[in-house]
């Protein structure tokens, strides 16, 4: 009974999966354009940091300093982790701003103030505190210019990240709040618009993901709430593949979008379960004691570690896209050995950018489906809180 | 460790974004969305059931009609056998009676016939009785006239019975 259960449960996974990839190759068409421009920033990018080095060794002084290594990894790392500025081209960035809470008050400045015209990070006197930019984290400096690390300030900053995000929820307001009035003005008649394109996905959603998972009875209360999700997480994991101004943040390869967006679903589970659910996660019905003493503590992990797979799941993927992508640009840079080697460099490119656009694609078909996975277990563990046993007494006796 | 160290600050403006984005959307977008569609879904399903509806109604005017038309095809087929039994019958019910009355004056007419003819034949005999009678008066009156012929004759019808005697 319950292996049918789970047969139909992944046909059905499956057919999704198919309407995903599907519905990712649409966009996929605009990607392959948007490649070049892709190809170009990142690269120059990349360019910039190798003369910054350049830079940095002519200052050290001295013929016997070498071009700075080139270290991937940093470069990786700087790339899909926050920051306080938002790097445009060559050395120019923009500066966003700093909020900070300290025990002796808010501070407010523009990140720019963190930064010499060579943008190495200086130290700032502000209202309360003097700051340094540290790997992207504000520290707090003692007068004798030594890092305060007792010190009690934390950073509110508008970051990269914090803006996209910020943008995503405009973006997302204007698309589906302008569809709805779009509704209100046509009736019942066909959607036109953005709304044409948009329709058989939020229909996907109430339909295949919020009603199939969650049931007839309950799905109607869940859907806004999956639709939102479905939407936010696919907006910022395209706007995050976008490598122009003001797009390319990775938001939701960042452990705090994941983070809370999963404490979201694990507390609506927690929150909407009903009876029989805690039952079966307590005590499951028909199952002998001793093999309770090893059942219950496994399912009340489990209620725990569902949330944290999604996490982590999101997480991962967009994370590991961002650094695939990055990777194979780097390449280009490790094996002309920074501008040493020019033949190595021009060798390796054509592979690495059919590598990217391949990885691109690839990247597409995964904003879609990471956003489509989310939700659907989301509503998946919705279902199985609120699932109201019908036969449950002739299953279990 | 820092990717999985998750920064104070984003998460505030996770939190605010997101129930921002949630709650406004819930409300200005889903809502009337969801609506809109559901309505639309449930027009199309009620005019495909009026629709069906429609059909259900014609196929049963249609099978009606028909039967009307069969009861009516059936009813002028018995209204046409009756007539013609009608007529059947009136035609040997008068053929019989004409034949019957044929019959009847014939009967008569051969009875007419049969009485005429015995009474002529009476007639005849009368007439043939008288006119023999008057004939033998006159034969008689004629040969025997005289008494020697009587005499003769009483001898000759004598002998003759004589005769057949011995």
């Amino acid at each position: 009974m319950k292996g049918l259960l789970h047969t139909a449960i992944l046909r059905k996974v499956l057919l999704n999966a198919v309407f995903a990839v599907l519905s990712a190759l649409v966009p996929g068409v605009l990607a392959a354009q948007e490649h070049q421009t892709s190809q170009d920033t990142v690269a120059h990018d990349v360019a910039v940091h190798a003369e910054a080095g350049h830079e940095h060794a002519a200052e050290g002084g001295g013929a016997e300093a070498h071009v700075e290594e080139f270290k991937a990894g940093e470069l990786i790392m700087e790339h899909i982790g926050d920051a306080h500025s938002w790097h445009l081209w060559g050395h120019t960035s923009l500066s966003l701003p700093v909020i900070l809470w300290t025990d002796k008050g808010m501070e407010f400045f523009s990140s720019g103030k963190l930064m010499d015209e060579h943008h190495h990070a200086k130290p700032y006197t502000g209202a309360h505190y003097t700051y340094l930019l540290q790997h992207e984290k504000i520290k707090v400096l003692n007068a004798d210019s030594s890092v305060n690390v007792d010190a009690k300030v934390t950073d509110f900053s508008l970051t990269k990240n914090a803006i996209t995000l910020l943008m995503a929820v405009a973006l997302l307001l204007w698309a589906f709040i302008g569809m709805a009035r779009g509704y209100a003005k046509r009736g019942i008649s066909a959607p036109k618009g953005l709304a044409k394109f948009l329709e058989p996905v939020i229909l996907f959603v109430r339909d295949d993901i919020a009603k199939n998972s969650i049931g007839q009875k309950h799905y109607m209360r869940f859907t806004p709430y999956l639709l939102t999700l479905f939407f936010f997480i696919w907006a910022l994991n395209l706007i995050g593949l976008i490598p122009i101004f003001p797009f390319g943040a990775n938001v939701t390869g960042n452990i705090v979008t994941p983070l809370v967006l999963a404490t979201i679903t694990f507390l609506i589970v927690a929150l909407v379960a009903n009876k029989h659910f805690w039952l079966h996660i307590i005590a499951m019905p028909g199952i002998p004691w001793p093999v309770l003493i090893i059942l219950t503590p496994i399912e009340i992990m489990g209620i725990f570690i569902r949330p944290f797979t999604l996490l982590i799941r999101l997480f991962a993927n967009i994370m590991a896209g961002h650094i695939v992508l990055l990777v194979f640009f780097c390449l280009i840079f490790i094996f002309g050995k920074n501008g040493e080697s020019l033949i190595g460099g021009y060798a390796t490119s054509p592979f690495a950018m059919a590598f990217t656009i391949f990885i691109n694609c690839l990247e597409l078909l995964v904003a879609a489906l990471q956003a489509y996975v989310f939700t659907l277990l989301t509503a998946i563990y919705i279902g199985t809180a609120v699932h109201e046993p019908h036969h449950a007494h002739a299953e279990h006796h | 460790m820092e990717l999985v160290t998750p920064a104070i600050g984003l998460l505030f403006w996770m939190c605010l974004s997101f129930g921002i984005v949630v709650w406004l959307l819930a409300k200005y977008a889903w809502k009337p969305i969801l609506k809109s569609v559901s309505d639309r879904e449930h027009s199309i399903e009620d005019a495909l059931n009026e629709a069906k509806k429609m059909r259900a109604e014609m196929a049963t005017m249609t099978a009606g009609n028909e039967a009307l038309m069969r009861q009516a095809r059936e009813d002028r087929e018995l209204l046409l056998k009756e007539a013609r039994d009608i007529r059947d019958r009136e035609i040997a019910a008068a053929k019989g009676k004409a034949k019957a009355e044929g019959d009847a004056l014939l009967a008569r007419a051969r009875e007419d016939i049969r009485n005429e003819k015995s009474a002529a034949a009476t007639d005849l005999k009368n007439e043939v009785g008288e006119l023999s009678i008057r004939i033998a008066e006159r034969i008689l009156r004629d040969k025997l006239g005289d008494s020697a012929a009587q005499k003769a004759l009483v001898e000759k019808v004598m002998n003759e019975r004589d005769l057949r005697k011995s």
